[in-house]
């Protein structure tokens, strides 16, 4: 149901419904078909219209508790066990147990003379007795349009089947009737016009060689229901049918992050990683290495004990494990402790419908709270492009709604500018990211960017993504004045930026030596100097010493010269006090003479 | 199994073999069961004296036996014997389909 509003509660609260138990249809029709009234399915030659209703009855007998009758008009009962045995449904054993009661109700064409008025009480009187013997609550009849090859009286047969359907609701039966598409009816004999209550309509188109079965509610008396056309498919568990819009935009979101098995990616995203139960879109030219940052992921998060589902759909398993074990990475033990699973298919082995139910299945077994898909365009190229954009927007809001981390890898074309397809694609995802590769230099290298990363924080830089044998890195991308060098470029550059570097270190050092010598030299002069200066003023001091001994000499000779010569000059005391009153005494001593 | 309302001539020629051993399948006592009956009695009186046998089969005490011979339409014919089996609808009102259909005609 697309919209539920209070009326179609209300509704729903005045029909009641009766649950076909088959995937999807219950969604579609708000609950099943209504209860004790006749539904009609018709549809062309083998889009699954005697599948449906027998679904509808074995569904109803074993999980309903709701024995059914199936009136077959054109198989035999045995007929009927082998079919549905190939969809899992124990016909035989539901028969003998006395949940279901088959009629073969055999008509041949000509085979009948008729003569007279008739009706076709014989057939009430068989119904009748099939329901009785069993208190069965849900008829099949499939189909009653072999009826009307089998008897000629169309206006008989008309109004009998008129009374059969007033009958079926009498009974209070829920009764689905089956019908071939007519071409300007929905059925061939206007059956229509007597179950006016449920129509539904299967189809089988084909387009591109790709066969898809649809399943569309034409009519729903007294109960909203979803008009859209929902593929289906008849897989191993009998009819599934995909809504595409049933799904409303309410899951549960998280801010659990989770990390991406790449220390430096998780830093461009913010530091955590990406959001728990978020779909992120990897895309990328052919060899960017987009399955190796699926591994990574992949690895990190079996390594925390999660589980992991890993669609292929290029590669083998094996493959996969061996190509990631020549950068490090080894699956084989995750894969052994059940933590990790892979699933490889082919995309043209069936189509998209056949795939996204096989997912489902698996999620829905396995109950993975990673999944990967690899790469999602190559599925995609297995229908129509609304289809395929269709199966993505299912497959995410199945995913999200089990809150299951998702990452697509998308290969794309090469060139700059992204896809369309890829940009209505994005619209669907949270976070992308982008590989790219980048030529120059003789050389071919990988570049990462996260073009976008709902509700988080992340980086807008371009960073290199390197692989080896140790695993992957991503590193700066030098950005220079001519653009963006990678690889070799990128090291050569980094190598002269480390050259210039040293090189002005070096500089430095050998002009802070020379400053050193220079200043050395300096203080040398310096000392040289002081030591003259000091030099200068012992001189001095001898100098004067000479000086003072000589005056005191003199004196000493000129007194014992006096002496000698009897003068009577007077000695003066001091003459005995030393130098430093000699000259004194001398010049006084001369002026005396003089 | 059967319920036998067994209206049987008389046998002056007594051929098993060509014994013709007919089923008349009706619902109660309706206008339509009743004049099938005298329109099937009346064919066979004309055209198979002393060497039918048609036994009357009412499905509303035995429902259970609409099945084994395909009973759909009220009233029904089964010619049993000889065959190949034979079914004619309707209350036989028209005698020359009846013919036909009982394979009478070429005799």
């Amino acid at each position: 149901m697309k919209i539920k509003g209070p009326r179609s509660r209300s509704t729903a609260a005045l029909l009641p419904k009766c649950p076909t138990g088959i995937q999807g249809l219950d969604e579609i029709t708000g609950g099943g078909l209504p209860r004790g009234r006749p539904t009609l399915v018709c549809g062309g030659a083998g889009c699954g219209k005697t599948l449906l209703a027998t679904e509808f009855l074995v569904r109803g007998a074993t999980q309903f508790n709701e024995p059914g009758v199936l009136m077959a008009f054109e198989e035999t009962e045995a007929e009927l066990k082998a079919n549905v045995s190939s969809l899992g449904f124990d016909l035989g054993g539901l028969v003998r147990r006395k949940r279901i009661v088959v009629d073969h109700v055999h008509i041949e064409p000509g085979e009948v003379q008729e003569s007279g008025e008739y009706d076709l009480e014989g057939l009430f009187v068989r119904l009748n007795h099939a329901i009785d013997s069993i208190g069965a609550k849900r008829v099949v009849l499939d189909t009653l349009e072999a009826l009307f090859a089998g008897l000629r009286n169309e206006s008989i047969l008309r109004a009998e089947l008129r009374r059969l359907f007033r009958w079926l609701k009498v009974k209070g039966v829920t009764a689905v009737i089956t019908a071939e598409r007519g071409r300007e009816q929905l059925t061939r004999h206007g059956l229509e016009e007597y179950v006016s209550d449920c129509v539904i309509l299967l189809d089988h188109r084909i387009n591109d060689q790709i066969a898809t079965r649809h399943l569309r509610v034409v009519k729903y008396r007294g109960a909203l229901h979803g008009t859209n056309e929902f593929p289906f498919l008849i897989g191993a568990e009998g009819l599934s049918v995909l809504p595409i819009t049933s799904l409303a935009l309410n899951h549960e979101v998280s801010s659990k992050r989770i990390a991406t098995g790449i220390p430096r990616l998780d830093a461009m995203l913010g530091g955590k990683g990406f959001f728990r139960g978020s779909s992120i879109l990897l895309t990328g030219t052919p060899g960017t290495g987009k399955t190796i940052v699926a591994a990574n992921l992949a690895q990190a998060a079996a390594r925390r004990g999660e589980r992991v589902l890993f669609f292929s759909f290029e590669e083998s398993p094996n493959q996969i494990i061996r190509n990631m074990h020549s950068i490090g990475l080894r699956l084989e033990p995750l894969v052994e402790d059940g933590l990790l699973r892979f699933h490889s298919a082919r995309p043209s082995l069936y189509g998209l419908e056949m795939h996204l139910s096989t997912m489902f299945k698996d999620i829905a077994e396995f109950q993975p709270a990673v999944v990967i898909l690899d790469p999602i365009t190559s599925l995609m190229d297995a229908g129509t492009a609304s289809e395929g954009s269709g199966m993505v927007t299912r497959l995410i809001d199945y995913l999200k709604a089990r809150q299951v981390t998702t990452l697509f890898t998308s290969l794309t074309e090469g060139g700059g500018a992204p896809q369309q397809t890829e940009a209505a694609m994005s619209s669907l995802m949270d976070s992308w990211l982008l590989l790219q590769d980048f030529e120059g230099n003789g050389e071919r290298n990988r570049v990462l960017y996260v073009l976008k990363a709902r509700g988080m924080s992340h980086s807008n830089q371009m960073r290199e993504f390197l692989i080896s044998d140790r695993g992957v890195d991503l590193v700066d991308a030098y950005i220079g004045p001519s653009g963006v060098l990678t690889g070799s470029a990128r090291a050569a550059q980094t190598a002269r930026e480390k050259a210039e570097a040293l090189a002005s270190q070096q500089e430095a050092a050998r002009r802070k030596r020379e400053l050193q010598r220079t200043r050395a030299a300096l203080e040398r002069q310096i000392s040289g100097l002081r030591s003259e200066h000091e030099a200068g003023a012992e001189e001095l001091r001898r100098i004067d010493e000479q000086v003072g001994t000589q005056t005191r000499l003199l004196t000493t000779e000129r007194t014992e010269l006096g002496r000698l010569r009897q003068a009577d000059v007077s000695v003066p005391v001091g003459g005995e006090n030393g130098s430093g009153n000699g000259r004194g005494n001398g010049s006084r001593n001369g002026r005396d003479h003089g | 199994m059967k319920s036998k309302t067994v209206k049987r001539a008389p046998g002056s020629r007594r051929q098993p073999a060509k014994l013709w051993q007919l089923r008349l399948y009706v619902m109660d006592q309706t206008p339509k069961s009743l004049t099938a009956f005298s329109n099937l009695k009346k064919v066979c009186e004309s055209h198979l004296k002393g060497r039918y046998r048609i036994t009357v089969i009412d499905l509303m005490k035995q429902p259970q036996l609409a099945k084994g011979d395909q009973i759909l339409a009220i009233p029904t014919v089964v010619r049993r014997l000889p065959s190949p089996v034979r079914t004619i609808i309707g209350n036989l009102s028209d005698i020359d389909r009846v013919l036909v259909g009982l394979d009478l005609r070429i005799n």
